[in-house]
């Protein structure tokens, strides 16, 4: 057991760097420092992924036969660092993340051929059609029906919490092809066209005032049953794996310890009546404490990245890095809009939008605070509620 | 000991509730994002109904009325998550012009009354931690004239005041509670510049800029030097109203989320009948009794003068900013994800108990101040 880092692992650090020091954009450059959520904004987030796509490294964590690097587990943990060091917007993960994973894992060899190129180079713009109103943690009991008819099945239903779906030309969605039986056995994935007759989309606002969610919905769309994947009534299991990936395959370390360094540069400008902010007591005590927790995820995350790479299923381990890590995540923000006090509270989500060019009120560092602590609450909700990956690890990993 | 309300408070909770039952909120919030003019409709029902005159002395057309009563009304309109300026004018504003000159009395009270005169409190700085003697902003004497320069931020209200107050140093260094001078400021006197913003809670404010503002000795409120000790009675006030109203709004959260639980099913039968969601419910509503205890106890030593009572509002200021985080997160977790969403009520009170905390210091300073003190 050692944390040695060999030479040629140093070598690949200075060579992602000095990549993107030579391709990121100012406008790139300008959306990664305005995120304020794990959903970039969309024009720039899509430059980015060809740039990146065009370099072969849209997506490293695919097999290199799909369009993956082929690089180590190490590799392409330093890749991550560097992205978030470089504060480059987070690439749009339902195709890269979500969506390409699962055919690589359980399409046919048709629909890998036709739509991973596709997810790479940005053409398909996918999203994710799982919840429904009546159907969030206990997303099994979903009602969005698909009927057999010829060919084709026809939809009927409504999806909701749909990330970024009045952007997207395709979804991956789980609908119901079977009424009887337990509810997971009647379940199949599809895949489908946004602009199909019978679809409406109507975008969410949410806290911060961004339309960032959606609700769509089917009014009799006819899919065709070619754009199955995996075998009908078994969507569930192809649900499954594509979710084991939504959970464990982010990592959130690296970006935690750039928030964290950040929010300390911004307490050393914060002068309370006895010095700066960031030798007061209590907020150094804070600080501490969430340093800790973040060194501590940091090898909780390197462990399962050991177990990855040695060949292993992380299984129940990605729920726990989704706990950590949106619930530190949270905490993180937190303690930023309490280092900035009433400077997060001023409101003003058109200096966030990226070329706009509007003028910053108060210090330009206090801008995404508030936005992103508010967006942040919704991490612990998506992708299996924190309290669904708690009831995963009691079930799973300690049997009870 | 009492915690009955008296005839005429309970009136004037009664009176807040009906305006509030018609006049919610929650529909404003949701449409407003972008700067707004005064609501000068609502304001005027606010004078027609008395509320502006609660804690004025009757010589000057007022109730005659405290912090008592601020606090039920303010807990109602809490509630109704009602954006009318009344704590920057009525509280802050009448809390200090309460201790102006008779000459600064008689020009501004009866207009205030009237609902024709907007006042705020410009104390906050940025990349200073909010507490009165961190005040930097200097005001240079000049014979009878003191010269402000400088920029006070996130001044509630500020965008729509007629009259500042301005929290300023004329003596001393940051630390010091002497040397610090309040004077009133006309928003178009002559190098006084405006740059509003909205705030998180759906209000608005401004960033004031101070350039060669030439300020007379008669603005002046209470002694050269001496602002300090009117400045805390009167934050102290703010503070008091600000909780009350807050205790509404997390009243209104704990409800809200309670009665989700009760209609939401996952797994064939209501979230609430979870026992993990169960305890947490019980958890807020711990925190809020909690909280709403601290309003009293605070407000009643502020009314009786005991001698804990400036202890007392730094508990309850600290009470709420970690009480309000609880139960806003809370909230939003367990109405998932419509919790996030701008449609629901929900989110607004949870933007409103966030924005608070952040104001006058959050929970963290307040609790430093105890410490310091003890």
């Amino acid at each position: 057991m050692d944390l040695r880092v060999p030479e040629q692992e140093k070598a690949f650090r200075d060579e992602v760097r000095t990549f993107l020091e030579e391709s990121l954009t100012p406008e790139i450059r300008e959306a990664g420092r305005l995120v304020t959520s794990v959903f970039a904004p969309v024009k720039e987030a899509m430059a980015w992924q060809r740039i990146l796509n065009d370099k072969g490294w849209a997506a490293p964590h695919w097999p290199k036969e799909f369009g993956g690097t082929g690089w180590s587990v190490s590799q392409r943990a330093i890749f991550a660092e560097e992205l978030v060091r470089a504060e480059t917007p987070p690439l749009v993960p339902m195709g890269l993340h979500m969506c390409g994973p699962c055919l690589i894992g359980c399409g046919t060899e048709e629909q890998q051929q036709e739509y991973l190129p596709k997810i790479l180079n940005g053409e398909h713009f996918w999203c994710q059609g799982y919840s429904e109103p009546g159907s969030g943690s206990d997303l099994a009991s979903l009602k969005t029906f698909a009927d057999k008819d010829g060919d084709d099945y026809i939809l009927n239903g409504t999806k909701i919490w749909t990330t970024y779906a009045h952007y997207a030309n395709k979804m991956f969605a789980l609908v119901r092809t079977n009424r009887d039986g337990k509810p997971q056995q009647g379940i199949t994935f599809l895949l489908l066209d946004m602009d199909l007759p019978g679809i409406t989309i109507e975008p969410i606002v949410g806290l911060d005032e961004v339309p960032e969610q959606c609700q769509v919905f089917f009014d009799n769309v006819r899919v065709p049953q070619k754009n199955r994947v995996g075998a009908e009534n078994d969507g569930w299991t192809v649900a499954k794996y594509l979710l084991t990936f939504e959970r464990g395959g982010q990592e959130y370390a690296p970006g935690l310890n750039v928030m964290l360094e950040k929010i300390r540069l911004m307490a050393e400008k914060q002068q309370t009546a006895f010095g700066p902010l960031n030798k007061d007591p209590v907020w150094k005590h804070k600080f501490a404490a969430l340093e800790a927790d973040v060194l501590a995820l940091e090898f909780t995350e390197m462990r399962i990245k050991s177990a990855l790479s040695a060949g292993k299923d992380p299984g129940a381990l990605s729920s726990m890095t989704k706990i950590l890590g949106t619930e530190l995540l949270q905490k993180v923000t937190e303690l930023r809009i309490e280092t900035l006090g009433s400077q997060s509270v001023i409101w003003q989500p058109q200096a966030l939008v990226p070329g706009e060019e509007q003028p910053v009120i108060g210090p330009e560092y206090a801008l995404t605070a508030m936005p992103h602590y508010l967006n942040s609450r919704a991490c612990s909700i998506y992708g299996g509620s924190n309290e669904v990956q708690r009831g995963i690890i009691a079930k799973a990993v300690l049997g009870l | 000991m009492n915690f009955q309300l008296s005839e005429e408070q309970q009136m004037l909770a009664d009176s807040a509730k009906r305006f509030v039952r018609d006049n919610s909120d929650v529909e404003t919030h949701r449409r407003n994002k972008k700067l707004m003019p005064l609501d000068a409709a609502t304001w005027q029902q606010f004078a027609d109904l008395g509320w502006l005159a609660v804690p004025f002395e009757e010589e000057h057309g007022g109730l005659g009325m405290g912090p008592l009563e601020t606090m039920v009304l303010l807990e109602a309109l809490g509630e109704g998550l009602i954006m009318a300026p009344y704590i920057a004018t009525v509280v802050l504003g009448g809390g200090f012009l309460r201790q102006a000159s008779a000459a600064q009395q008689a020009e501004t009270i009866p207009a205030l009354l009237e609902g024709k005169l907007q006042v705020a409190f410009a104390a906050e700085e940025y990349e200073r931690v909010f507490t009165l003697e961190n005040t930097a902003m200097v005001a240079d004497l000049k014979g009878n004239e003191a010269i402000l320069n400088g920029t006070k931020s996130c001044v509630m209200n500020g965008d729509q005041a007629d009259l500042l107050v301005v929290l300023a140093r004329t003596a001393g260094k940051p630390g010091d509670q002497d040397g610090l001078s309040l004077f009133l400021v006309d928003v178009n006197a002559p190098g006084v510049e405006r740059v509003p913003h909205r705030t998180v809670d759906g209000r608005q404010g401004a960033e004031i800029r101070f350039n060669q503002v030439k300020v007379a000795e008669a603005a002046r409120i209470g002694a050269l030097h001496g602002g300090y000790a009117i400045a805390r009675q009167v934050l102290h006030e703010g503070l008091l109203a600000l909780s009350a109203e807050s205790v509404g709004s997390l009243s209104v959260l704990l409800n809200e989320t309670v009665e989700y639980s009760k209609t939401r099913k996952q797994f064939g039968m209501p979230i609430g009948k979870f026992q993990v969601l169960q305890f947490r419910m019980a958890d807020m509503f711990i925190a809020m009794e909690q909280t709403r205890s601290l309003l009293l106890a605070a407000t009643l030593k502020t009314v009786e003068g005991h001698d804990d009572a400036a202890m007392a509002v730094h508990a309850m200021k600290a009470q709420l900013g970690r009480a309000g985080r609880n139960i806003a997160q809370e909230a939003i977790q367990i109405h998932g994800g419509m919790g996030m969403t701008d449609e629901l009520g929900v989110g607004h009170y949870v933007k409103r108990v966030t924005g608070v905390d952040g104001l006058f210091g959050n929970a963290d300073v307040h609790l430093m101040a105890i410490a310091r003190s003890a």
